[in-house]
């Protein structure tokens, strides 16, 4: 068993709108292992991004209740100043969009270095020194000229390689990819997917990838978090979910895939729309979608039943005092 | 660059010709003429003095040799106050007034950004409220009314600052203030509003990612992208000071040029007219001219040598 390197307990976030308040995660329970990549995967509004934002504590919802036990320190509790000594440095963060993520009038050049001169106390010799290492490592080449480009001047799959490069040049232990290939096309995509292989490859470095895309998932991720309206609904290995999902949201997620094997013309979409979390359901909250809820669904959260060692699920079906059936049918 | 800027040069040259043009054309079909205000000179007198300043030749005639006399940077002869070229006059006027337009232009802009950052920052704080108070005030008075309050009760009521004229620093300080207000008040607001939307921007989330301190953002992340609105409008404020600089300079006895421009027009002085109108059009068409250069610095996504699309 690998070692725990980042610990999510019990998170709860929610956000003050002039509507009143957003439960936005709702009891998130995640760990992370040292040198895996853990995918958490969900529909918009789910939650995934909240939950990465609040490990960097960058997010603008408070975080209610919970801990997210990082190096022996509850980053939840740390003050503001402490918790930039971490930013960039032993947690760096990856955005969506690389087109809007990067500062237009200052060099990438400089917007690595002040990264490096925050963390590291080196001369400005040296720290570019190392910017244009990790350029070369990111895969840019003319290190030296590319430096004093400005943002403008680089394609949107490049730009993300200056994301990377940023993220990583203070060698981090945990690197949060919130959806890094989302806004790239597809053969850039795959190109920055096997970069951040080759990367924890290299570094060990344990990456938190947030995507809605499961195909991407499928490429890259040693396990496999699956999120519902603020909760962890299943989670385990790849493999796990891929072949042996368990909850019913897992199951219509990986039949809403388009795939080029299947006699099927039309994707089946899951029905229904995700709860309003103003005022979350009180039972599960995939039980108006779920073509197999019963009657305890409406009234209790179901509570997580393990399947095997590292496989876990949500579900009121998957509970020992449940009636078994032998699955059939189609989600 | 340099093509960017001889083809901008070139424009320059031709705004100013078209505005000489129109001012010239203007100003000798308004009605009056600078000898027959109110006295009865006599004809003799009057047809000497047309002649003297060949005011009696086809209009067509004294606007080529008035060009003419422009191309070797001669604005000609005063026709009030005799014995004055209009150059000296402006060599006199110009620093002064050169002096109370860059201070103002400093003060303005100097608090209107701080006013402004310190505003966005504190979004919906009370030093928001108080900054916006501030600006709505700045843009709704007129720099006179400005000036004439400013006078009543710091020079004439408390004896603080001198009510008027232009000896000592001291004297600057209050036509500064009334000619700054109204261009602070608009850098302020756009500052902020500049600014609040920088603040949401994702580069500054990359910035916060980065562990940067709060002050580090603002400065270098936020500020620069903010100000690019403000240093457009410079231009423009900068025509506004000018102008205000006429009615300020009246108002506190100012030996700037805007005395001269301004008496000018009552006497019909045609010369001064022009060549307070040419120097000031100049002025403005190049310090417009030097806001486009800057942005050009500030954002590099703007490239001044060539065209593009």
């Amino acid at each position: 068993m690998s070692e725990t390197i980042l610990e999510i307990k019990d998170l709860h976030v929610s956000f003050t709108t002039y509507g009143g308040e957003v439960q936005a995660v709702r009891g998130v329970n995640v760990t992370l292992n040292r040198g895996e990549t853990l995918a958490i995967v969900g529909e918009s509004g789910c939650g995934k991004t909240v939950t990465s934002q609040s490990i960097m504590r960058l997010t603008a919802g408070n975080i209610t209740k919970g801990s997210i036990r990082f190096k022996g320190k509850d980053l939840t509790r740390l003050t503001e100043k402490q918790m930039r000594d971490i930013r960039g440095s032993d947690i760096s963060m990856i955005f969506q969009d690389p087109m809007t993520s990067l500062n237009p009038t200052l060099t990438v050049g400089k917007q690595i270095i002040e990264g490096v001169e925050r963390h590291q106390n080196i001369s400005r010799h040296d720290a570019e020194r190392l910017a244009l290492e990790i350029f070369d490592w990111v895969g840019i080449a003319n290190g030296k000229e590319r430096l004093k480009q400005y943002p403008h001047q680089f394609s949107g799959g490049m730009r993300q390689r200056i994301m990377i490069a940023m993220a990583l040049v203070c060698k981090p232990s945990i690197l949060i990819a919130d959806e890094p290939t989302t806004a790239l096309d597809v053969t850039i995509q795959a190109q920055i997917l096997e970069l951040f292989k080759e990367i924890q490859r290299e570094t060990g470095v344990s990456i938190i990838l947030i995507t809605h895309d499961m195909g991407v998932v499928a490429q890259v991720s040693d396990r496999i978090a699956i999120m519902y309206a603020g909760k962890v609904v299943e989670i385990g290995r790849r493999k796990d979910i891929f072949y042996r999902p368990q909850h019913p949201y897992t199951k219509g997620l990986l039949h809403s895939i388009p795939r080029m094997d299947s006699e099927e013309d039309e994707l089946i979409p899951i029905p229904g729309t995700p709860p309003d979390l103003f005022s979350p359901p009180k039972g599960c909250p995939f039980v108006a979608r779920c073509p197999f809820a019963m009657e305890v669904c409406e009234q209790y959260q179901p509570i997580t039943t393990a399947i095997s060692s590292d496989h876990a699920v949500d579900c009121w079906l998957q509970d020992e005092r449940a009636k078994q059936v032998t699955f059939t049918g189609e989600v | 660059m340099v093509t960017y800027i001889l083809r901008r040069f070139g424009a320059m040259i031709i705004t100013l010709w078209l505005i000489v043009t129109l001012t010239f054309f203007l100003m000798h079909l308004a009605p009056g003429s600078p000898f027959n205000q109110e006295r009865n000179t006599n004809a003799a007198v009057q047809k000497n003095l047309m002649e003297h300043y060949h005011l009696n030749e086809p209009i067509a005639f004294q606007y080529l040799s008035y060009l003419k006399s422009l191309l070797h940077f001669d604005f000609g002869m005063s026709i009030t106050q005799p014995g004055q070229t209009v150059n000296g006059l402006l060599a006199q006027g110009f620093p002064v007034s050169f002096e109370l337009g860059m201070m103002t232009l400093v003060v303005a802009v100097l608090s209107g950004v701080i006013l402004g950052v310190l505003a966005a920052l504190k979004h919906n704080g009370i030093i928001d409220y108080l900054a916006m108070t501030l600006a709505v005030i700045g843009i709704s008075v007129p720099n006179f009314i400005m000036a004439t309050l400013l006078i009543q009760e710091l020079a004439v009521h408390w004896h603080v600052l001198p009510a008027a004229t232009w000896s000592s620093p001291k004297h600057v300080i209050l036509p500064t203030i009334a000619l700054a207000t109204g261009p602070m008040a608009i850098i302020a607001r756009l500052t902020r509003s500049s600014m609040l939307e920088v603040l949401t921007q994702d580069y500054i989330r990359t910035a916060r990612a980065k562990g940067l301190s709060p002050y580090k953002i603002v400065v270098r992340h936020a500020l620069r992208n903010a100000l690019l609105p403000v240093v457009t409008i410079l231009g423009t404020l900068t025509a506004g000071i000018l102008t205000g600089s006429f009615v300020i300079e009246k108002i506190f006895a100012i030996p700037g040029m805007g005395k001269y421009f301004v008496d000018s027009i009552n006497s019909r002085d045609y010369f001064v007219i022009m060549g307070t109108t040419v120097f000031y059009s100049g002025f403005l068409i190049i310090m417009l001219f030097l806001v486009d250069i800057a942005y050009g610095f500030l954002d590099p996504r703007i490239k001044l040598h060539k065209k593009e699309g």
